[in-house]
């Protein structure tokens, strides 16, 4: 019986560490970002909240905070912060998942127009309330549609003869991009009533501000969801990597398997897009770190994307909350002012497979 | 394992690429397939391994219709290794071959010690184990095309399918590649760019012509001056060499025509 050869030890070993240190990265960002803010708190104070309202564990944990705090604490921080974790992690999921079905290492939700696409369905909803026999889950199902609507679109546009040139996947999705905002910008500007109305802004740039413990069940269900159907099915994201052909070859039932993947990303970005907002970059840059961290193998990247990706949306949206305290940024501008630099990092990297189109 | 091909026919849009194909390939056969550029040998190997589909005809892998197996049963039965790929991500040689086990696993399958072992020993026989843990990216062309035959004998398929495999490699690592794959003894299906290459390791050729088969048999009987001038439009010299055995081709360019 022969042992598992030295160099894949090693990364098995590289590998388990980076998940645990994230795990805990995580943890530790959640509780530093409770505890920022305009009303300072302990992170023992935040832990102590935040297990009193277990259940099981109420009774247990003496009081030494005042309503206030804990208000403050349970009701506005935790659920934004929480929402921070389920979109930073489903954002990295998705762009993961659509850079194996793009075969394209420059695709995004954001850059292709799948966030677009799903802003411009919310807002129809919002505004107009449009959708309404959907009942409580217009807002989602809605923006699901326009992100399902807006890949279909640029798959179209972009395949010439059977191959998915690069150029022309990016050209497109910018296009599309562009029309979506338009369009979202169009009945953001035609709204009929002032009142709840989100802005523009919100729509293009996102923002957690929102965020209730309400908004938080559907979009952590849809991320675990589609992470282990992601998960299930690494091997067929991994040969996909390697060519449509290379992929048939190797077993994968392509058609079915693209379609799959077209709805996850779909669904991941449309659920989230519908409670925070349209943010860039994110599915762009974490999975790209992530492969120089542990490779391209989709067992090892979707995992530490989700960590990674959780913890970048934390700490950007601490930073949206107190560079210009009190007033706020939009979380979109954070994560712009970090992508777009590795966006032009990447595309020069990468200039050589342009003319490839892989 | 053998492959037989029936009356293959298969179009774009109304343009014919292949007509009437016929073939077969016997268990532990090393057929090649050749012809000039466009005569439709990729096509028709596309159509073999099923990922173009065919208007009219029939493929039979030990009799059985392609069109009826699973993709996943295709792939534990028929292994392909096209012309050098690149990924726009980067896999460790290790990863690579791995893939190759793809298809014997099913959904929450891990990966066992047995696939390991598998993975160990096809690194082994194409030499490339010290590289197991290198990234692909950073081969050389002949490097990548073992890898690629490597992840084909870890499919632990019957039939291997081979694109143009020597295209963009060095003369040496042509045949080092064309001798690795002579001594796995698979059944094994070639087009092939190089008339000698094909003369010299082929059991037996077809030859496509504008997507019809202009001709087949042993390397000796294809491999006729007329033949090769209907064909290719080259003159030819042709003769058995003393130490291969084989027929060797010169070509005979126009230049020295008044020879």
């Amino acid at each position: 019986m022969m042992k598992e050869p030295a160099d894949f030890r090693r990364r098995s070993f590289f590998f388990t560490a980076i998940l645990l240190a994230l795990t805990a990265g995580l943890v530790l960002s959640i509780t530093v970002a409770v505890m920022l803010g305009p009303v300072p708190i302990a992170p023992a104070t935040v832990w102590k909240i935040a297990f009193s309202h277990m259940p099981g564990f109420n009774g247990w944990i003496e009081e030494t905070w005042d309503t206030g705090q804990g208000h403050i604490i349970w009701d506005i921080r935790f659920p934004r912060v929480l929402l921070g974790v389920v979109v930073g992690a489903g954002l990295s999921v998705a762009g993961t998942a659509i850079q194996a079905l793009m075969r394209n290492s420059l695709a995004d939700p954001y850059i292709l127009g799948v966030s677009s696409g799903a802003s411009a369905a919310a807002t129809l909803v919002i505004l107009f309330g449009a959708f309404r026999f959907f009942g409580q889950y217009a807002l989602s199902i809605s923006a699901f549609l326009g992100s399902l609507a807006v890949m279909a679109i640029v798959m179209v546009l972009a395949r010439v003869g059977g191959r998915m040139a690069t150029s022309r996947l990016l050209l497109s999705g910018i296009a599309v991009s562009m029309m979506m905002s338009a369009i979202t910008n169009l009945i953001v500007t035609m709204a009929p009533r002032e009142e709840g109305i989100r802005s523009a802004m919100y729509w293009m740039m996102g923002s957690l501000t929102g965020a209730k413990w309400e908004y938080l069940t559907l979009p952590a269900l849809i991320v675990i969801a589609g992470t282990s159907f992601l998960l299930v099915q690494y091997r067929a994201l991994n040969a996909l990597l390697m060519g449509e052909e290379a992929a048939l070859t190797l077993g994968v039932n392509l058609h079915a398997f693209r379609k799959w993947l077209v709805v996850v990303v779909a669904l991941l970005t449309g659920t989230i897009v519908s409670v925070s907002g349209a943010i860039g970059f994110v599915g762009l840059m974490i999975p790209h770190i992530v492969r120089l961290m542990v490779g391209s193998d989709h067992r090892r990247v979707l995992p530490v994307s989700l960590l990674l990706g959780a913890i970048f949306i934390v700490w950007a949206d601490v930073l949206a909350r107190l560079v210009l305290a009190p007033e706020e940024l939009p979380i979109g501008i954070v994560t712009a002012l970090c992508g777009g630099p590795f966006f032009i990092w990447l595309l020069r990297r990468n200039s050589y497979s342009f003319g490839g189109g892989i | 394992m053998n492959v037989e091909v029936k009356g293959l026919s298969f179009s774009i849009q109304d343009k014919r690429l292949i007509e009437s194909i016929c073939l077969d390939v016997r268990e532990g056969e090393m057929v090649g397939l050749i012809g000039p550029n466009g005569s439709g040998k990729s096509t028709l190997l596309k159509n073999i391994y099923r990922v173009l589909e065919p208007d009219s005809g029939e493929i039979l892998l030990n009799g059985q219709r392609v069109s009826r197996l699973p993709q996943k049963e295709l792939a534990r039965q028929l292994a392909v290794v096209g012309q050098e790929s690149s990924a726009a991500f980067d896999f460790t040689v290790r990863d690579i071959v791995m893939m190759g086990r793809s298809p014997h696993k099913r959904m929450f399958e891990a990966d066992s010690m047995e696939d390991y072992e598998i993975v160990e020993q096809a690194l082994t026989r194409v030499g490339l184990l010290h590289a197991a843990g290198s990234s692909f990216s950073n081969l050389s062309g002949g490097e990548k095309q073992r890898v690629l035959i490597a992840r084909a004998l870890a499919q632990q398929a019957r039939v291997l399918i081979l694109d143009e495999p020597t295209n963009h490699l060095d003369i040496r690592y042509q045949l080092q590649m064309m001798d690795l794959v002579k001594a796995l003894k698979l059944t094994c299906l070639a087009a092939l760019h190089d008339l000698n290459i094909a003369a010299c390791y082929c059991d037996r050729i077809y030859v496509l012509q504008e997507g019809r088969m202009a001709a087949s048999g042993s390397p000796e009987q294809v491999m006729r001056p007329d033949l090769l001038y209907d064909v290719f439009g080259v003159r030819t010299e042709i003769a058995i060499h003393p130490l291969t055995g084989k027929p060797s081709i010169t070509f005979l360019p126009d230049m020295i025509s008044s020879l």
